[in-house]
């Protein structure tokens, strides 16, 4: 059955490749920064489900250090944008073709791939058909993408290191913050933050619950970095008891907006790195807040539309 | 309260712009031994939740595919389009891709976008050649350009994703509010977000129109 393993060997391979392209480049006095930092997330990636728990994380500590010192990865081997304007007159919409087809196929493998079995057990591990069929996708885009620039892996794996440098660690970031995540939730984090809000706000009004609800829902998400680890919490702790059960408010419409609520969290924080983060880096903008400013305006508007449509709706039955 | 304390280390190491990989492991470090672990234990927690996350890095497959296009040229492609387009605008083009994700999104489709295989190849590539029409773009323009076809993505799909039944968010939802003893349908939950999404297209619109003004009267103050 192919599941998760498959897939981790085939990321840590190319982050594998990333690192062996840096530890080469001689050019570059600060080369092992950079080789080390992959390499070490090509060693997690790879041996992560048997390597002890303690290595795994010495190896991250490593890559942290390393990050915190600057990662200096050497000069990118790549063409010349007169290269790139001939290439693209010439192969013109072909091009649009590999980078297409990673959704099509991630679509049609979510889809299809769940019906397929091999030897009376499925093909594809059913908990895990989404991340399969966008690795299929991948592939099949880079096969696509070698054909059409009639070249070979090593200069996707050229081409490939040089998005990975522009990003840098940020790569790793959304990675780190889940880990955090774990460790708030074992911690019991969570539980301490909701005691405080429904501890110290006098909730006698609906339309008071309502609005601690809301911005409570958007500010945890905020700390947290994600509204699916705000939403149990608030829920249990302000909407459930208060809105539902004091003030006879309707439960799916208060979770529905409430949900929508910390969306707008997420679109405030650099804690949700894959969404704000990671696109400030993948695109070399100099802020790296700059994404979250521009969503900030529509952001605390939506987080007053959901508060209005929730004060005007929810209690009506 | 004490285990308060990696929040606080989140927050003050963010306003103090130190490098947020640094960030966020002083906080998990700060969080665990505050919670009564010892220094190794916490070391271990850390590779484990780190281990265990590992499905996050799969979308990084999609690099070499996007890098050898970018070396065929697929930037350059997507400017011609634009360029040969007649009307086309910074804010015209991410509105089209706005409704594109957003649409898509409310029928599940979420992978149809992200920052690396759309925005960064074709999105921001389009919008900054739509704005170069009127008059050539600095460095800080092209960053904020760049920055709001960032947000569209983000946008459209949060703000679309809920209407479709079978996304993540609903099922938290419903399967939270099961425990509970109240039974819900996905459809019920999945209608209460089309308001927020059709105001999420209005306001984001309507703030990219504002864009293409700025961008224009820039040109006007180059002239």
């Amino acid at each position: 059955m192919i599941g998760l393993e498959a897939l981790y060997i085939l990321v840590g391979g190319m982050f594998a490749a990333f690192a062996a392209s840096h530890a080469l480049d001689r050019s570059n006095p600060k080369r092992w920064r950079s080789a080390v930092f992959w390499g070490c997330f090509a060693v997690v990636m790879l041996a992560g489900s048997w390597l002890p728990h303690l290595a795994s994380g010495v190896l991250v500590l490593v890559m942290v250090v390393l990050a915190t010192m600057g990662l200096s990865p050497g000069k990118d081997v790549t063409t010349e944008e007169a290269a790139r304007e001939a290439s693209a007159n010439t192969l013109r919409n072909r091009l649009f073709l590999p980078a297409l087809a990673i959704p099509a196929i991630t679509l049609a493998g979510t889809l299809l791939l769940p019906v397929v079995r091999s030897g009376g057990a499925p093909l594809v591990d059913p908990k895990q058909v989404t991340l399969v069929s966008l690795a299929v996708g991948a592939l099949v885009g880079l096969s696509l993408a070698l054909r059409l620039l009639r070249t070979g892996l090593a200069t996707a794996a050229a081409e490939g290191r040089r998005l990975v440098d522009a990003i840098g660690w940020a790569a790793v970031l959304p990675q780190m913050l889940a880990a955090l995540g774990g460790i708030f939730a074992a911690a019991g984090v969570g539980k301490v933050v909701a005691g405080l809000a429904t501890g110290y706000i006098p909730m006698t009004l609906p339309l008071v619950a309502v609005v601690v609800y809301t911005t409570g829902m958007a500010l945890f998400t905020v700390i947290m970095g994600n509204a699916f680890a705000a939403f149990p919490v608030m829920t249990a702790g302000i909407g459930l008891p208060l809105i539902v059960g004091k003030f006879g408010g309707d439960p799916v419409i208060m979770s529905a907006l409430g949900m929508l609520s910390g969306f707008c969290g997420t679109l405030l924080t650099p804690m949700a790195a894959n969404f704000n983060i990671v696109p400030a880096a993948v695109l070399e903008l100099k802020d790296r807040n700059a994404v979250i400013k521009v969503q900030a305006p529509t952001a605390f508007f939506l987080l007053f539309a959901n508060t209005a449509l929730m004060a005007a709706f929810v209690f009506h039955r | 309260m004490l285990v308060l304390s990696g929040i606080a280390v989140v927050i003050l190491g963010f306003a103090l712009r130190f490098n947020p990989l640094l960030v966020v492991t002083l906080a998990g470090i700060a969080t665990g031994l505050a919670a009564g672990f010892d220094p190794v234990a916490v070391v271990a927690m850390l590779g484990k939740a780190f281990a265990e996350n590992r499905f996050i890095a799969v979308a990084w497959l999609v690099l070499p595919v996007i890098g050898l296009l970018e070396r065929g040229g697929i930037r350059e492609r997507a400017r011609t389009l634009i360029v040969k387009l007649r009307g086309a605008t910074a804010g015209r083009v991410l509105t089209s891709y706005f409704v594109i994700r957003q649409l898509t999104a409310t029928l599940g489709l979420t992978s149809l976008g992200g920052h690396v295989q759309m925005v960064r190849p074709l999105i921001a590539p389009m919008a900054e050649a739509a704005a170069e029409k009127t008059a050539p773009l600095d460095g800080e323009t092209r960053d904020l350009i760049r920055a709001n076809a960032a947000a569209v993505d983000n946008i459209a799909v949060f703000f679309g994703e809920d209407v479709f039944i079978a996304i993540g968010s609903i099922l938290l939802i419903r399967g939270f509010l099961e425990q509970y003893g109240i039974s819900v349908t996905p459809a019920h939950i999945a209608l209460w977000a089309i308001p927020t999404a059709i105001l999420a297209f209005v306001v984001h619109a309507i703030r990219l129109r504002l864009l293409d003004r700025r961008l224009a009267r820039r040109k006007t103050v180059a002239e």
